[in-house]
Parts: structure tokens; C-alpha cells; sequence
């Protein structure tokens, strides 16, 4: 064959595109390719493929959804601290003239994936995940406004997943650092396809992502329970409007400027470039008008699940819920108006500035009095130091200091010295870790017997607890240190001996960290092992306040038999302390959307055509992109989309209910 | 937001869209309907507010550039507001002011973006690029 | 809130539970998840907008606004879409009147004016390319032919969707879900007018006025 012609057909992809030379990724790759196909083997002999087809990858059940966004953060969790270990151990060892064990290329890629991926692909989906798993139960709906696009969303996210781990052993991934920069993101300086991988997963998740946020804001605002106005709503659904609002207003911006840095380097335009009156500072400019309403869209719904854990194991109505709403609705405007703080060092002059500088100190007020509300909600209350609420402790003691440090961070001068260094690395990891990840495993512990029916396991779940908290702040306590000390953020090597101690003891922190993974890991397997011993056949293990626990555990695929009216704020709090009875006649057949595997495959041909342009595989992207196409045309056509679940199904699944409680009770 | 506070609980509707009944219940939740005398009031004012635009602009009536791109300007904020009104169908009550409440967020949002970009990259040429931004607005600015 | 009493008569304990529901006419909340996806993409074309804002005299030598653009070919473009927004207008009238002929007829048209905007803005676009005033000769270039590109593209969008629809229509006739989705279209295709104006007034009028 003529070059020309492999070249058709396979763009740049050529066998030097595959890392065989790595053999730290040839090493990942064959134990990746050996647990993939022990996994696929597994699936195969247990007869599982069926079951997870039907049951899971089309169903357009919001709970089953949210599960598969947690699977998946999780999953991606791995990833993304394989590449923290591999970074903290690289800055460990490259001292005194030693150049550790990975070389530029490789560890350049290493802190990038590690970006993209916790932000994009663990945190974003815990978040999704969460709250479209608990927010439809806690309005009292039965699913989700678009329960078909619910779906299609998660399998973009995952398409985007596929894509960055691809990107593993097929090619390399960015060597930008996860904002991709301009220029250094640009054609002359990143002519390979790490940029392209970075771009085409960001944009391919981002559409399921705010498909996801339309979808969940739809819900809110059309699908609560009768009764139920806006200030008698949960605090975690408000904080889910609130969070997807953003979503929708923000995700868009880094959409365009994705477009227009794809753009720059496929059809050669001059919006980011150095030359032909293009200017890289625009990007940055833009990137950050998403950038920074993403850090509360990530944090927001960490906010609302400490709230409701707070409130529930401290017995206690949420002190200061109004205050709260009002916060959020604050923060929402306020999040696109401080952009400017993460590039100060721009050179945008005094006066802009002093306005973003003060715009991000005056943020930080309604985020400090939510910090009061969650004190005086547990001031007297009667406390259970149960797991959610030892997540939520840790969470108010590590944020604080987070929460301080950012604004220090948020004074121009002083940002002139902590800019880009180590001590930025450590703030947002105090932030993140301490407000996201935190708020997501209390939520995982709080919700976790909602989904499944039993408690995980304490023992277990405090010995994980215990080693993230400490790991966390020996990890980054270090991190402070020789930020202020001056040492920049992704450095490969160092010449000054000096330091080495402290990335030691950063290296000893990441080390704790995995110790409190895997006790995590063990936590679900032994849960799921005592998972008799743990049960809950009351449906309300916690003595909850909210609608969720209204229902059984796991809920019915209906969600509620009879839709609730809500009276009170704490509707479920309220409806115990009136007696209300649980209907036990008079089911109905219920109306529910049917499940579909258009949405998988719409996202697995976004995957290909994602590829195709990636590898300038050009026949391949206008196939994927038609298909796409014709696929989305022809799912319209389809106007058979919902059945109902028969009235006796109701009644013996709501029967099985009635016995539950009836045990629970004796 | 505080109208929609307290929604009245109907005990045999489910949410607000159906708060008035059934009379309404096949497809559109509260969306507003066009009529033909909206429509056409729409295009004869889109239509009046963009020949002038034009016309002022082609022909060079007003000497001073600056006040014809402000009046050029008015008009487009008029001829948006027009289309909203008698296209979109924009009001405060279709879906209970949910739309218009998106409406104006979008917008603030929207002025802060394009407004916040204009004055902090302004601001950069003139402070890191002086003499570029001096042949940069040579042409007017 | 002692405000919200439930329908039951006084006295008489308040209902926990809708025992008597009725089934939720599906899609209840297209039309205002569809105005929510416009709103996002009004937020794609507000950076577009600031892109061309901040690269409006970014020029690098080349040709500007005052040589390049052609404002009778834009009066004329703006007059095809605006034809085309009060006649989609009239497919929704005679939607609202469950005339199906009437509305396929308006359909028709919309899409011929439709389609006469693109062919014109594709004449323009090309013939920029030819006077050597592609997207690539400066970042001015750039920020139009994307701003005016990605609006052109959402129009094609709308036709294929607008075609895909006769169809629908024309097989089953203005049942609900069809009805819902002319709905949708309309508010697509007339939020792409809105855009427009933002285009011709702040790209083209204001742009020859720099």
C-alpha cells in the first residue's frame, strides 16, 4: 500500500503512536488488558451481559443513573490517584541530582491527567451522581423531567472517560497542565495529539454534562411534590438548583473556547496564537470565566450534602435554612464575577485588580456564614458521631483553613508571591479534597443504605476516615510550606537539598491517602459481604428529615406509590411527627418512561467520531459524525416511549413494604 | 422569587404547571401562543427598527460615527426586546416566570462576560502591550 | 407554613398523600428545558461576541471591516431571515389551528428563506476566502468567520431539524409530541433571530462604523 493511502485511512495514527517504549505504561497497559478481560470473562460466565444491559446501561431510572456516575467517579478515582502517587513519588526521589523515575514527556502528561481527570471525570460525576440519585426522591417525583436524556448524559460522560484513558496507551495525552494553556496548547507547540485528546474528552463530556444540568434544573423547577414551594425545599435540592444553574451558564463558555482553541488547530484561525493578531491571554481571560463557576459547581453539592447530614445527626431543623437559600443564590452570581483572581499576575493593571481581589473576599462571606449555620445547627443538638457526620466534622475543620488560605490568595499583592506556586497546589487540594471529596464520601455514607438497603460498615469506614484526614494534611501541609517558600507547581526535578525532606513527608501523606482508599474499597466489600447483618428494613436508617426516607430501601423503581404532599419544610420530619399513615390500598398502575440503548449508542459513535478527529482519521469522523446524525433523527422518530407498571406489581412490591416495616417495627 | 413560595396545594394536581386545571394539559405546560396580529406586529417593528440601522449606517447621515453606533446600538436593544416579546412569546407568567427568571440571569450573565472580557483584556494591551495598543485603536476605537 | 392548607375541609386531618393522582401528560417540561438549552447557547454566542470584541481591531495588516463587508448583501440576508421568522410565525398559527396542510405549506417556505440565507452567506464566506480574507489571514478573520460561521451552522441545524419534522408531521399528522417539537423549532429558529441581530448590528454596522 502506498503511503498516501495509509495515510487515508489511518490519519497519524501510526505504530509509533502506541508507547511500546514506556514500560511503566506498557507494565499499566498489561495489567489493565489482563483485569479487562478477566472482567469481560467473568461477566461472560456469570451471564451478566443481559442483566447489565437491560438492567442497567438503558435504564432511564434516575437511581440506577446515579449509581453508574458514583461507579464511574470512583473508577476514575484510581486513575486519577495513580497518577498523585506517581507525582508524589517522582518529586520525592528527584534530589541530589538524581532525575527520579519519569522522564519530562511522561511526568508533563502525569500532572495533567491527574487535572483533568479528578475534576472532570471523578468529581463532576460524584456530584452528577449524587444528586441525580437523590434529588428526584427528595421533591417526591418519579424520575427525572427527561429521564432518556438522563441516560444519554452519563454515556457521553463515560465516552469522555474512554476517550482520556485511551489516550493512555494509544498516543499521549496533553503535557499542558489541565487548562491547556495557549499558546503552549496551540498547534506550534503542541503539535502531537495530546491537546486533541484533552479537547475532544472535555467537549464530548461536556455535553452530557450540561444536557445533565438542563435535565436536573427542569426537574426541580416543574416535578415537586404538591405542596412543596420553593422555601419548604431540601437544602441539598437547592443547592442541586443552584449547581446546575451553573452548570448551564457555565459549561457553555468552556465549550466555545475549547471550539476556538480546536479552531487554532485544525483549521489554522488566530485566536490564541502568538502571531496574526491572536492573543494567548484571551484564552486564559475565557477559560476562567468557566473555570471559576466550576469550582462551585463542584462544591455547592458538597455544601447541600453537608447540610443534610448535619441537620439529620444533629436532630435539628437546619439552623438558618432562609439564610442558606439566600447564600446560595449569592454565590451564584458572585461565582462569575471573580474570574480575574486566577490570573492577577496578568498584568490587567491596578484598578481590575483591586475590583476582582475585593469581588473574591466578599464571596467568601456567604460561604463563612454557611460555616456558622452548620455550628449552630449542631450547638445543643443531639449529635451521633455516625460516619456522614464524621466527614461532615472533618470537612468544617479542614475547609476553614482552606477557605483562609484562598484568601490570602485573593489579595493581589500577595498573589504576586503564591502565584503558580505550591502553595496554590495546596489551597485548592484543601478546598477540594477537604469540601468535595469529603462532602461526596459523607454523602456516599449517608445515602448508601437509601440505594442499597444496607449501612456500610463503620469499623471499616473510620479507618478509611481516619487515614484520609490525616494523609490529607500530611500530604499538603508540606505543599504550604515550600509554596511559601517559593517552589513553583509542576517541577520534575529539584536542585535544592533543602527541600527534600518535605516532599518526603508529602510523599508519607499520598502514602496514608491510599491506605484510606483501600480501606474504602474494603469498606464496601465487607459491607456488601455482613450485608444481612447490616440491613435496614425501615427505609430510614438515619432518622432522616427529608422525603428520600419516605420510601423503602433501595426505593422502587417508581419511587413513591402515592406521590407525597408536603406540608412542612422537613417534610418527612413532619410527617412522622403527625403520624401520617403510609396508604396500604388503593394502587394504581404507574406511568414510566421505557429504557432505551439509543443513549449508549449516540455516545459511543460521539466516542469514535471524537477519536477520528483526534488520529485526523477524516473519513472515519464524517462516517461517525453522519451515523451520529441519522441516529439522533431516527430516535425521534421512536414515539413509543412509555408503558405502565402494573397495578399488581405495585401492590406486591408496596406489600413487601408493609411486611418490612411491620418486622422493623417488632 | 418569592411569589412562587407558597404555591396553594392542590391535593388532586401534581406541581404547578397544572395548578389551574386540566384545561390546558395536552402538551405545552403554561407556554404562551402567538396570534397572527403578534406576529405581524413583530415583523412591521423588527422591520422599522432594522431599516434605519441599515440606512444610517449606508448612507453616513450623522457625521459622528460614535452616534450613529449608539443609535445603531438602541435599536438592536429595541429590536431584541420586539422579538422576544411578539416571537418568543416572553412574558412573566409562561411556566410561572421560570422563563423570564432564566432570561435575566442569561443576560446578566451574558453582560458580565462579554463586558468583563472587553475591560480586563483593554486593560492588559494598554498596560503590557502600550505600544501595540497605540496602533490598535489608531483606527478609532 | 400555615398558609398552605390542603383542600380537605377543615377539620378533617390534612392528606400526607395524593391518593388520587392523575396520570402527568408527558413533557411537561420540554418547553422549559428547551428555553434552558437556548440560554446555554446564548452563552456560546456571548463568547463568540467577546471574542470578536476584543479581537475586532486585531487587523495584523490585513483587510478590515470597512473593506471587507458588504451591508446590501447583509440587508439583504437579514430580510431573508426575518421572512422567515414571521412565516415559521404562521406555521405555529395554523398549528394552534390544526390546519396540517397549511402548516407543512409555512414549513416550506420558512425553509426556502432559510435556505436563501445560507446560500448568501456562504456566497459571502466564499467570496472573502477568494479575496485572500479567510479565517486564517488575522484574528479579526477569526472571530468573524466563527461568530458568523457557528450562527450559520445553527441554521443548517434548524433546517435538517425543520426537514425532519415535514416528515414527522406529514406521517402523523399535529398529534401532541409533534406539536411540541414544532414548538421547540419555533423557539430555536426565532432565538437564531435574535442572535442575527446581534450579528449584524455589532459585527457588520458597528464594525463598518470602527
Amino acid at each position: 500500500m502506498s503511503d498516501d493511502l495509509i495515510k487515508t485511512i489511518f490519519g497519524r495514527l501510526t505504530l509509533d503512536s502506541f508507547p511500546i517504549h514506556e514500560p511503566i505504561l506498557v507494565g499499566t497497559f498489561a495489567v489493565v488488558a489482563l483485569g479487562g478481560i478477566a472482567l469481560l470473562g467473568a461477566l461472560t460466565y456469570f451471564k451478566l451481559w443481559r442483566y447489565l444491559w437491560t438492567e442497567w446501561f438503558t435504564s432511564v431510572d434516575h437511581k440506577k443513573i446515579g449509581i453508574m456516575y458514583i461507579v464511574l467517579a470512583l473508577v476514575m478515582l484510581m486513575r486519577g490517584f495513580a497518577d498523585a502517587i506517581m507525582m508524589r513519588l517522582q518529586q520525592a526521589l528527584a534530589f541530589n541530582g538524581s532525575e527520579g523515575y519519569l522522564n519530562a514527556h511522561h511526568y508533563d502528561q502525569v500532572f495533567t491527567a491527574h487535572g483533568v481527570i479528578m475534576i472532570f471525570f471523578v468529581a463532576m460525576p460524584f456530584v452528577t451522581g449524587l444528586m441525580n440519585y437523590v434529588v428526584p426522591l427528595q421533591i417526591g417525583a418519579r424520575d427525572v423531567s427527561f429521564p432518556f436524556l438522563n441516560n444519554f448524559s452519563f454515556w457521553m460522560t463515560v465516552a469522555g472517560a474512554v476517550t482520556v484513558m485511551a489516550s493512555l496507551f494509544v498516543g499521549e495525552f496533553a503535557r499542558t497542565g489541565w487548562l491547556a494553556m495557549a499558546p503552549l496548547s496551540g498547534l506550534d507547540y503542541s503539535p502531537d495529539v495530546g491537546v486533541d485528546y484533552y479537547i475532544w474528552a472535555l467537549q464530548i463530556a461536556g455535553v452530557g454534562t450540561l444536557l445533565s444540568g438542563v435535565n436536573l434544573i427542569a426537574t426541580i423547577v416543574k416535578m415537586r411534590a404538591p405542596g412543596m414551594g420553593l422555601m419548604k425545599m431540601p437544602i441539598f435540592t437547592w443547592s442541586a438548583l443552584v449547581t446546575n444553574v451553573l452548570i448551564v451558564a457555565a459549561f457553555p463558555v468552556l465549550t466555545a473556547v475549547l471550539a476556538m482553541l480546536s479552531l487554532d488547530r485544525y483549521v489554522g484561525t488566530n485566536f490564541f496564537t502568538n502571531t496574526g493578531g491572536g492573543n494567548p491571554m484571551m484564552y486564559v481571560n475565557m477559560i476562567w470565566i468557566w473555570g471559576h463557576p466550576e469550582v462551585y459547581i463542584l462544591i455547592l453539592p458538597a455544601f447541600g450534602v453537608f447540610s443534610e447530614v448535619v441537620s439529620t445527626f444533629s436532630g435539628k431543623r437546619l439552623f438558618g435554612y432562609t439564610s442558606m437559600v439566600y447564600a446560595l443564590i449569592v454565590i451564584c452570581i458572585l461565582s462569575y464575577l471573580v474570574w480575574l483572581h486566577h490570573f492577577f499576575t496578568m498584568g490587567s493593571g491596578a484598578s481590575v485588580n483591586s475590583f476582582f481581589g475585593i469581588t473574591t473576599m466578599i464571596i467568601s462571606i456567604p460561604t463563612g456564614a454557611k460555616i456558622f449555620n452548620w455550628l449552630f445547627t449542631m450547638y445543643r443538638g443531639r449529635i451521633r458521631f455516625e460516619l456522614p457526620m464524621m466527614w461532615s466534622v472533618a470537612f468544617m475543620l479542614t475547609f476553614v483553613i482552606g477557605g483562609m488560605t484562598g484568601v490570602m490568595l485573593a489579595v493581589p499583592p500577595a498573589d504576586f508571591q503564591f502565584h503558580n506556586s505550591l502553595f496554590l497546589v495546596a489551597h485548592f487540594h484543601n478546598v477540594i479534597i477537604g469540601g468535595v471529596l469529603f462532602g461526596m464520601f459523607a454523602g456516599v455514607n449517608y445515602w448508601w443504605p437509601k440505594a442499597f438497603g444496607f449501612k456500610l460498615d463503620k469499623f471499616w469506614g473510620t479507618i478509611s476516615f481516619w487515614c484520609w484526614v490525616v494523609g490529607f494534611w500530611v500530604a499538603f501541609t508540606p505543599l504550604y510550606i515550600l509554596g511559601l517558600m517559593g517552589v513553583t507547581r509542576r517541577l520534575r526535578v529539584f536542585d535544592d537539598p533543602s527541600l527534600h525532606i518535605w516532599f518526603i513527608i508529602a510523599g508519607v501523606g499520598a502514602a496514608i491517602i491510599a491506605a484510606g482508599i483501600g480501606a474504602m474499597l474494603m469498606q464496601f466489600y465487607v459491607s456488601i459481604r455482613d450485608r444481612e447483618k447490616l440491613r435496614d428494613t425501615t427505609g430510614d436508617p438515619w432518622n432522616g428529615r427529608t422525603l428520600e426516607w419516605a420510601t423503602s430501601s433501595p426505593p422502587p423503581a417508581y419511587n413513591f406509590a402515592f406521590t407525597p404532599v408536603i406540608h412542612d419544610l422537613d417534610a418527612w420530619h413532619h410527617m412522622k411527627s403527625k403520624k401520617a399513615a403510609r396508604p396500604t390500598e388503593g394502587f394504581r398502575a404507574i406511568h414510566m418512561p421505557k429504557n432505551t440503548g439509543a443513549g449508549v449508542i449516540l455516545a459511543g459513535l460521539s466516542l469514535v467520531f471524537g477519536l477520528a478527529m483526534i488520529w485526523y482519521i477524516w473519513w472515519l469522523a464524517a462516517v461517525a459524525f453522519v451515523a451520529l446524525l441519522a441516529t439522533a433523527i431516527g430516535h425521534t422518530f421512536n414515539y413509543d416511549r412509555d408503558f405502565h407498571i402494573p397495578v399488581e406489581d405495585v401492590i406486591a412490591s408496596e406489600d413487601i413494604r408493609t411486611r418490612q416495616l411491620q418486622t422493623a417495627e417488632v | 422569587m418569592s411569589a412562587h413560595d407558597n404555591p396553594p396545594v392542590h391535593s388532586h394536581e401534581h406541581g404547578h404547571e397544572h395548578g389551574h386545571g386540566h384545561h390546558a394539559h395536552d402538551d405545552h405546560g403554561g407556554a404562551a401562543h402567538g396570534t397572527r396580529k403578534g406576529y405581524w406586529t413583530g415583523f412591521i417593528l423588527s422591520v422599522l427598527l432594522t431599516a434605519p440601522a441599515f440606512a444610517l449606517v449606508m448612507t453616513g447621515v450623522i457625521a459622528d460615527a460614535r452616534i450613529t453606533a449608539g443609535i445603531v446600538t438602541a435599536l438592536a436593544a429595541v429590536q431584541i426586546i420586539v422579538h422576544m416579546v411578539y416571537f418568543l412569546h416572553m412574558n412573566s407568567k409562561s411556566e410561572n416566570g421560570w422563563t423570564l427568571l432564566a432570561l435575566i440571569f442569561t443576560v446578566i450573565i451574558v453582560v458580565i462576560a462579554i463586558a468583563g472580557s472587553l475591560w480586563v483584556m483593554y486593560n492588559m494591551n494598554v498596560n503590557m502591550m502600550p505600544g501595540m495598543h497605540a496602533e490598535m485603536t489608531s483606527g478609532g476605537m | 407554613m400555615a398558609t398552605t392548607t390542603p383542600t380537605a375541609a377543615a377539620g378533617e386531618p390534612p392528606a400526607y398523600y395524593d391518593l388520587d393522582e392523575h396520570p402527568h401528560p408527558p413533557g411537561g417540561s420540554t418547553m422549559l428545558g428547551f428555553w434552558l438549552y437556548l440560554m446555554s447557547d446564548c452563552l456560546i454566542f456571548a463568547m463568540l461576541f467577546a471574542a470578536y470584541g476584543v479581537y475586532g481591531g486585531s487587523l495584523a495588516g490585513g483587510p478590515g471591516p470597512r473593506e471587507l463587508f458588504d451591508l446590501p448583501l447583509v440587508a439583504i440576508n437579514t430580510t431573508m431571515l426575518l421572512l422567515s421568522s414571521i412565516t415559521y410565525g404562521f406555521a405555529m398559527i395554523a398549528t394552534d389551528e390544526k390546519r396540517q396542510s397549511a402548516v407543512l405549506g409555512w414549513l416550506g417556505v420558512t425553509a426556502l428563506f432559510g435556505l436563501a440565507f445560507l446560500a448568501i452567506e456562504l456566497y459571502e464566506f466564499s467570496h472573502l476566502i477568494h479575496e485572500g480574507a479567510g479565517p486564517q489571514r488575522s484574528a479579526f478573520l477569526s472571530a468573524f468567520f466563527t461568530l458568523v460561521g457557528t450562527h450559520g451552522l445553527h441554521v443548517t441545524f434548524g433546517l435538517i431539524w425543520l426537514a425532519v419534522l415535514v416528515v414527522q408531521v406529514m406521517r402523523r399528522g399535529l398529534i401532541a409530541d409533534n406539536v411540541r417539537r414544532l414548538q421547540c423549532l419555533s423557539m430555536f429558529w426565532h432565538f437564531l433571530d435574535v442572535v442575527w441581530i446581534g450579528v449584524f448590528t455589532f459585527v457588520y454596522l458597528l464594525g463598518v462604523l470602527r
